[in-house]
């Protein structure tokens, strides 16, 4: 079966041609993306409005977390966006073995996220850093004794939150990746037809995004107490 | 190109198909950005600290949906969409923060 057939098959009756219908798709992925935006805003928000209440406790707060562990995941997502890039590329370019390798290593990355995501939380929640009943916070700032614990608890329940379902599409973006690796190499993607390489890609991209702005927020407000 | 997608004269695809080079130029770009917003904040600025943050994050986040996101190859309602949504989250920051920071200039007594 060549390209050409699999292309027709692919077009749905309600598109003029292959080109609208790819264009309908990804504006279609765009207005979910949007979507998104707004479901992470709601926390964004949140976020903004203690830290601009509580800053010093945010300050403290965001000491607890480790920089080199935060940094290198920032890398490894951003390694994650490329291999995904070049993995929509070689769909476009009809190379589907090509595609399945380079999507795998995405897979590899999203995991090595997750595992380092998992150490962080492990030391967090030894640690009483886990909002809730158990959590335990001294303040070590001299100049600001009367930090209220509580005030570093909304900070940790932000962070575990926006860290969280950060994570969580970071899951569902390995499940779909994985879906495209399987139907890439039984050979449902041609040059013609990629749609949803493209529109996972988009959505990979998207949550890379997010950590983009997740990172400076929670791990890098301040080095010296009190600002 | 902003305006409609391309079709690719070699491969026949639909769509752009940008150099992979391009990719990795981007990628080095957001590799050396990273560094940089992680070594500014070792150094203590004051109130510019988070200014830098969130610049680096912006511009790093502006190269994401440009390229890797091909925003740049795409039509233009996909553009007025991101800009919608940018927009939109403006709106629900700013509004929100015009009040939580000026509820402290209430000069009556007792408020």
């Amino acid at each position: 079966m060549g390209d050409i057939q699999v292309a027709e098959r692919a077009l749905q009756h309600h598109f003029a041609d292959m080109e609208q219908q790819r264009e309908t798709s990804s504006f279609g992925m765009w207005m979910f993306l949007l979507t998104e935006i707004m479901f992470f805003s709601g926390l964004f928000c949140a976020y903004l409005v203690y830290r601009a209440s509580y800053y010093h406790a945010f300050v403290e707060g965001s000491q607890k977390m480790n920089i080199t562990l935060g940094a290198t995941n920032t890398a490894v997502l951003i390694c994650s966006s490329l291999t995904m890039a070049l993995g929509v590329r070689a769909a476009q370019m009809g190379k589907p073995k090509l595609m399945a390798i380079l999507l795998l290593i995405t897979i590899l990355f999203g995991f090595g996220f997750l595992g380092i995501k998992a150490v962080e939380y492990h030391e967090h929640w030894v640690n009483h850093e886990f909002p809730g009943p158990n959590f335990h916070f001294e303040t070590g700032d001299p100049a600001h004794p009367a930090t209220d614990a509580q005030h570093t608890e909304i900070y940790f329940s932000l962070y575990w939150a926006m860290t969280g379902l950060h994570a969580l599409h970071m899951v569902i973006g390995i499940g779909l990746v994985a879906w495209l690796v399987i139907a890439g190499l039984m050979g449902a993607y041609t040059p013609h037809y990629y749609n949803p390489v493209e529109n996972v890609g988009l959505y990979w991209h998207f949550v890379d995004l997010v950590w983009i702005y997740l990172f400076p927020m929670l791990y890098l407000i301040s080095k010296k107490h009190g600002g | 190109m902003a305006g409609h997608a391309e079709h690719n004269e070699e491969t026949g695809s639909v769509g752009h198909i940008a150099p992979a080079r391009l990719y990795v130029a981007i990628w080095a770009v957001l590799m050396v950005l990273t560094l940089t917003t992680v070594l500014v904040s070792m150094v203590d600025i004051g109130p510019m600290n988070i200014v830098v943050a969130l610049v680096i994050a912006t511009i790093k986040g502006t190269l994401v949906v440009l390229f890797f996101m091909h925003l740049r190859y795409s039509p233009k309602l996909t553009m007025a969409t991101v800009i919608a949504a940018v927009f939109w989250l403006f709106l629900l920051l700013s509004l929100t923060m015009t009040d939580y920071l000026t509820r402290a200039w209430s000069t009556y007594p007792g408020h």
